[in-house]
């Protein structure tokens, strides 16, 4: 401890005489610099960086610079001010986005409710975020690869991922792709190109990379990778490594943030204190893009944008779609412990992406609410017709918990499971083995 | 969002399998912890996040220089063990950082190294591993790389670990061993809220980095008569908690009441007579209360959650027989969690619950 302190002590005297020179650096040779101001077309030779020199001396505030603005087609009442912005999207297309949506919104109210009676173990909703989901999704080929964190439900949902796989999943059945393994909304589907999902943080956002790397290296590609993220895990170390790799390997990856202002309790003020997501990008030599994430036109089209910026440049872009967590964090969490009811609520209403989307439609004549109703009651009746069907199914045999370790299972996990049969033939009744399959 | 589905969905029949919380452990409280009769007796009932908050705040009030912080630890952490925290000793001392853990690790050794206290939480032991490089490269070596100039002593860990029921691989893992494997450490992990409030301050206090990893599963399940008063659990000081002659159950955390279960179970329908030890400290772990039980016993069974090869049982059975030889009646047993990542519908599966301990008791004894 003494140790510590005169230790301090002593780095407190040096940095005490180093400042006192540096100002008397200051007044000699400084004001000097300051009168003969040299040239802005005199750059720099160093290897770090190629630059002005200048000699008024300055620190740069992060206030300096403007924050990114926030583009944007529609606004709150689903009104396209600037008709050059409106995508010209079909009805059918437009009607498709606006299902997807509701589908997705129902299906989460089921879910959501079905964890609460212990039906299923655990769930997310993607509340608040449709848009942010479906206006990406939209704007991609289904060749492009998916990367997602696990509030991307609706980019399922658009590639036709279908209602009995996600309640599957959810249960874990026999049915399920991901076989039992995962706690429920842990999705995957190769044959979408959507990589099963990890609860670790930011673990996917490297990984993004490297596999937009060896794309790009492959003859003729003419596939992205999209790696969907959080703010708040945007301040993860793999974070940080992500965006550098994609920027110094010129990787076709869209890194796209979901800035949805909320990282379980965390308000993203506290989770950074920069203009957001966007504005790292320039610090890694990277393009960048902010969107209002509740604007499906708007995420549509920059996200149009950025793929063929990527394809055609080979280098990343950093797209950060700005929402709210309308929902809570997931089942675990009751959000109301930290921010207000009224908060949530304008974002569920007047600002959420369905109200905005619906508004759009009814302008252009392609809204009925007969059809609308219809549709919700149909998924609706589908979702509880699946909890029934799915909960029934049997789980994988429990065998399977020792499959897919290594490629192949090795003879000491042979051994386990060997080990572990006879225990349960001799223990039937203490086993729920009837609820798997044989 | 807010019209509720509940109606609709109790349409459906009811449950075809098992509800998801089922618990694979009962609760044994402790009847007369030495804590307790140390402190004199003043105790207020209190579950296992209740008695860690109670430590917290008892080191908050009395050291100026202590602060707490951990991702959405401002509002009260998603456990609750820091709530009213923020309130009370304001939001300089108890804050949300930003979520990364590798910072959160690298900032806890910097508080430390300056001598100020750091509680540092993680949200999930599943988590720790970005911060690995800091926890075992950093702090556990401070010390002894610059021959004992700097050191982060004054750091403590808290991080949620264990089997919970419906987990996963992510939110269920036993990381204890990985770390154990680090010279410089100390590595706790509580069994109820008598020992977590006396082992986190035994940590905080004690001048070497230490991890208490906590089973999230007890955090509400356990209650037991806390001292309200200011105590300390002793690191490296393992509990007998049951006396026994034919064989010697040792384990940690949840898996001791498992345990407890198991040797009741044994007297009643088997008569044989388990001797129950709590290792607690994982590191260092207490030698001479674990060899004193074997050479009495002569049989043996380490039970742990964490994956049987190179989980701590590995580390206890080598000791065990290369000490304890020639007083063995039959092999050190391991009954563990297989060596598969931790699954989520197979978990019942995957525990060494008390039917695994209890059939490898009746092997032992008749080996």
């Amino acid at each position: 401890m003494s140790l510590i302190r005169q230790t301090l002590k002593h780095f407190a005297r040096i940095n005490g005489i180093l400042a006192k020179r540096l100002l008397s650096l200051d007044n000699a040779n400084v004001q000097n610099r300051y009168n003969n101001s040299t040239s802005t077309d005199d750059p720099s030779q160093f290897p770090g960086a190629k630059a002005p020199f200048v000699s008024n001396l300055k620190l740069i505030e992060h206030t300096d610079y403007d924050a990114i603005p926030i583009y944007r087609v529609m606004d709150s009442d689903g009104y396209i001010s600037d008709d050059s912005q409106d995508p010209q999207l079909s009805k059918e297309v437009v009607q498709k986005m606006f299902n997807d949506m509701v589908q997705l919104n129902t299906m989460d109210k089921i879910l959501y409710e079905s964890q609460r009676q212990g039906r299923i173990s655990f769930y997310m909703t993607n509340f608040g975020e449709e848009a942010s989901h479906i206006g990406s999704a939209a704007a991609l080929e289904m060749r492009d690869l998916i990367y997602g964190q696990y509030r991307e439900a609706g980019v399922l949902v658009w590639r036709g991922f279908r209602i009995d796989q996600f309640i599957d999943q959810c249960y874990g059945n026999c049915d399920d792709d991901g076989r039992g393994k995962q706690m429920p909304v842990h999705y995957g589907s190769k044959e979408l190109n959507f990589v099963t999902i990890s609860s670790p943080l930011s673990t996917q956002m490297p990984q993004a990379v490297g596999a937009a790397y060896a794309m790009k290296l492959r003859p003729n590609n003419d596939a992205c990778v999209v790696c969907y993220f959080g703010e708040g895990a945007a301040s993860e170390g793999d974070a940080h490594a992500a965006f550098n790799f994609a920027a110094t390997l010129q990787c076709p990856v869209i890194m796209f943030c979901r800035n949805n202002g909320f990282a379980i309790s965390t308000p993203s003020h506290e989770q950074y204190k920069g203009d957001g997501i966007a504005a790292r990008a320039h610090g890694y030599g990277m393009a960048t893009i902010r969107v209002d994430g509740t604007d499906v036109f708007a995420v549509y089209n920059a996200m149009k944008l950025a793929r063929k910026y990527v394809l055609r440049e080979n280098k990343p872009v950093v797209f950060e779609a700005m929402a709210y967590r309308v929902g809570h964090h997931s089942t675990s969490d009751d959000s109301t412990a930290y921010r207000s009811a009224d908060e949530i609520e304008v974002w569920n209403s007047k600002e959420h992406p369905l109200s905005k989307l619906k508004s759009y439609m009814v302008r252009k004549g392609w809204f009925n609410e007969n059809d609308e109703k219809e549709f919700v009651k149909d998924v609706r009746k589908k979702v509880l017709k699946q909890i029934n069907v799915s909960e029934k199914k049997l789980k994988p045999n429990w065998k399977e918990m020792f499959e897919g370790v290594y490629s192949e299972i090795p003879a000491h996990l042979k051994e386990q499971m060997k080990e572990l049969e006879s225990h349960i033939n001799t223990h039937r009744n203490h086993y729920p083995v009837k609820n798997f399959q044989e | 969002m807010k019209k509720s589905f509940w109606p609709l969905l109790n349409t459906l029949k009811s449950r075809t399998t098992v509800p998801w919380c089922r618990s694979h452990f009962t609760y044994y409280p402790d009847k007369s912890p030495k804590e307790v009769i140390s402190t004199g007796n003043v105790t207020e009932k209190m579950n296992m996040v209740q008695a860690i908050n109670n430590a917290m705040d008892l080191v908050l009030a009395k050291d100026p220089t202590a602060i707490l912080f951990g991702e959405d630890v401002g509002f009260g952490g998603v456990f609750r063990c820091s709530v009213n925290l923020r309130d009370k000793y304001g939001k300089d001392r108890v804050f949300n950082t930003p979520l990364t853990e590798q910072g959160i690790a690298g900032f806890a050794i910097g508080v430390a190294n300056v001598g100020s206290t750091a509680i540092a939480e993680i949200q999930f032991a599943d988590y720790i591993f970005p911060a690995f490089d800091q926890i075992v490269n950093e702090a556990a070596k401070y010390r002894y790389r610059s021959g004992g100039l700097f050191d982060c002593g004054s750091l403590t860990f808290r991080a949620p670990c264990g089997a919970v029921g419906h987990g996963a691989l992510y939110h269920s893992q036993s990381p204890e061993a990985y770390f154990a494997h680090t010279p410089g450490l100390k590595i706790v992990v509580p069994r109820g809220p008598v020992k977590a409030k006396g082992l986190l301050l035994a940590c905080i206090r004690d001048p070497n980095p230490c991890i208490v990893f906590e089973p999230k599963t007890l955090y509400r399940a356990a209650v037991e008569e806390v001292p309200t008063d200011d105590y300390v659990s002793e690191l490296g000081k393992a509990d007998i908690l049951r006396k026994g002659k034919d064989v010697t159950l040792i384990g940690w955390g949840t898996q001791v009441h498992v345990l407890l279960e198991v040797a009741e179970i044994a007297k009643k329908e088997h008569q044989i007579d388990c001797e129950v030890i709590d290792l607690v400290s994982i590191m260092p772990w207490d030698r001479d209360t674990v060899y004193n039980s074997v050479k009495k016993t002569g049989r043996v069974i380490v039970a742990h959650e964490a994956p049987l090869t190179q989980g701590f049982g590995a580390e206890l059975a080598a000791s065990i027989q290369e000490k304890c030889f020639l007083h063995l009646e039959a092999p050190v047993k391991r009954v563990a969690g297989w060596d598969t990542p931790f699954p989520h519908v197979f978990e019942t599966f995957y525990l060494p619950d008390k039917y695994r301990c209890l059939a490898a008791i009746k092997d032992l004894v008749n080996y």
